[in-house]
């Protein structure tokens, strides 16, 4: 029973350390452009058919399959944010959230052109042996899950919190107007979060491809929308909420899913979240005073 | 020579409000220049056009020779003005010392130079030291405007505008911002004021316009301005 919960906790933790990386990609493009970019999720299909690409069409090595992947979805994401939300910078909310819907259709209909509809099966590029404690058994996949998900948001953390890019990207989100005046490029600024939240989202579509192991165009739908709960779930706008919340999510839903019932766990997911915003609408670590999403 | 700044005809609207009606004006290097008016004259809808954050319909911004009406503001920083915006605008979330060490974003300077920028700012605001590690959103109404002058000044400014810095400060810490103002401004910095607290503003400055309604109604040498009866009597309170 005990080793069975612990599986389940496991289990939980790689997946939502993988709500966790894409969430993060959510709260920091909120935090900079103040809007939701519904399109993300995409971000992660597109990641899972570039790995495709380099290693089933290109026959290019595992590294640089990656390495190409987080590329392409970095200038996917940025493309995305030039093209089609610039131009709505002092667009009503409603404008720029119909556009971002828009984007994700068209994304996942760019896909289905190429690709065709029906699902192509895909081989883990993780090819490690799993571990046993005892008798607690733990996959290649999860090892490497949590490695690249911890690695990742320390990285992010401190390129936050101590360089000087990571320093004008919070004053950006704090102010604009000010930060334009210390001669921040706020455009450039707004380049670069979409650039890592997508190079984010590659990572997070490498890992969930290696675990599910199917290829369509509507893939990235769900973990994206899963990740946007995340990210409300720790606070919007918040760096370790999102972390958090990607964590938290992914817990319940495994444990929901093993011992409360399959069908009703995405509900349980969803139920989580309104007591949470009931109780605190900022969200787990969110700031006081925010705007509706 | 040319003059530091020079404004001409400028008019900026809000939508259909036009809050900017031709107004004309110009800076000298070296002086302190006030704009005084009463709340909703337009002054800070002129600093901010002048920075950049707003954008003109109409008429002429020139720097040093140089247009202004297209430059982004990021550029505008680099090319020497720096503005303090009404209300202080810190980085509340940052520390006083990552607000100082934004200031600095654009210059490019060694460290050694940069380092002695600090200090020189910590020399001049020495209550800032004391707070440094402390997040900019704690610091009390006169030290946010200290952080604020100091981060303006850390951009390395040829042309200052600070858009009411005496807004809900004690009459002491109004005069020592002064002060610091002026000494500002002896160190070679050209200053451009805009004040509610007419007395005060014309007390340090060089000359001055008056703005009604968007337009400059009265203009000339502040020690003139000081003895005008209708000056007197409508923002000097007397
Ligand atoms: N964002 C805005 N939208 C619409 N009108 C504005 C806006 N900001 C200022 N105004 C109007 O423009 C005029 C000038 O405002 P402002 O420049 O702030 O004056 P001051 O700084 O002299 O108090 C006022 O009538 C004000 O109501
Ligand atoms: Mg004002």
């Amino acid at each position: 029973m005990l080793i069975s919960i612990l599986e389940q906790l496991i289990n939980g933790l790689r997946t939502g350390s993988i709500y966790a990386l894409i969430a993060l990609g959510y709260t920091m493009v909120y935090g900079i452009a103040k809007m939701i970019n519904f399109a993300h999720g995409d971000i992660i299909m597109v990641g899972a058919y570039t790995l495709y690409i380099g290693i089933a069409l290109l026959n290019l090595s595992i590294p640089i399959s990656i390495l190409l992947t987080v590329i392409v979805c970095s200038v996917v994401g940025v493309a995305v944010e030039k093209i089609a939300y610039k131009p709505l910078r002092n667009a009503p909310p409603l404008a720029v959230l119909i556009t971002a819907i828009g984007v994700s259709y068209f994304l996942q209909s760019v896909s289905l052109l190429i690709f065709k509809a029906t699902p192509i099966p895909f081989n883990s590029v993780i090819n490690l042996q799993s571990v046993k404690f005892g008798s607690l058994n733990i996959s290649g996949i999860t090892i490497v899950t949590l490695i690249v998900t911890t690695i990742s948001m320390i990285i992010l953390t401190l390129f936050i919190n101590k360089t000087k890019a990571g320093t004008a990207m919070r004053a950006v989100s704090e102010d604009k107007g000010a930060a334009q005046l210390v001669g921040i490029n706020v455009n450039k600024t707004i380049s670069m979060t979409f650039a890592i939240g997508s190079a984010l989202a590659a990572l997070a579509g490498i890992l969930y491809i290696c675990q599910y192991q199917t290829l369509k165009p509507t893939m990235g739908a769900l973990p994206g929308i899963k990740a946007f709960v995340a990210a409300v779930l720790g606070g919007i706008g918040s760096i370790p909420g999102a972390m958090l919340g990607g964590i938290v999510l992914g817990i319940i839903e495994s444990l929901s899913k093993a011992y409360i019932s399959t069908e009703l766990s995405d509900a349980i997911v969803f139920g989580v979240l309104v007591v949470v915003l009931l109780v605190k609408p900022s969200g787990i670590l969110g700031k006081k005073q925010n705007e509706k999403v | 020579m040319p003059h530091m700044l020079k404004i001409k005809n400028l008019n900026v609207y809000y939508g259909h409000i036009h809050a900017i009606k031709g107004i004309s004006l110009r800076v000298e290097e070296g002086e302190i220049v006030s704009l005084i008016g009463a709340n909703g004259a337009g002054k800070t809808t002129t600093m901010q056009t002048i920075s950049g954050l707003l954008r003109a319909k109409s008429g002429s911004i020139d720097f040093m020779g140089r247009n202004l009406m297209k430059t982004e503001p990021h550029k505008i920083v680099e090319l020497g003005i720096a503005q303090v915006l009404e209300g202080r605008r810190v980085f509340a979330n940052l520390t006083v010392k990552e607000n100082i060490q934004m200031g600095s974003y654009t210059v490019k300077d060694s460290l050694e130079g940069l380092r002695q920028a600090r200090k020189d700012i910590y020399d001049k605001f020495p209550r800032l030291r004391e707070r440094k590690e402390q997040l900019a959103g704690t610091l009390s109404g006169g030290e946010q405007q200290m952080l604020a002058m100091g981060r303006a000044l850390m951009t390395r400014p040829r042309l200052l505008i600070l858009d009411e810095p005496s807004m809900g400060l004690s009459p002491l810490l109004v005069k020592e911002i002064f002060e610091i103002i002026k000494e500002v401004n002896k160190s070679g910095v050209t200053v451009l004021l805009v004040e509610q607290n007419a007395k005060m503003a014309l007390s340090v400055s060089d000359r001055a316009y008056v703005l009604e309604t968007g337009k400059i109604s009265i203009e000339g040498k502040a020690e003139e301005l000081m003895k005008n009866e209708s000056i007197k009597k409508a923002y000097l309170g007397a």
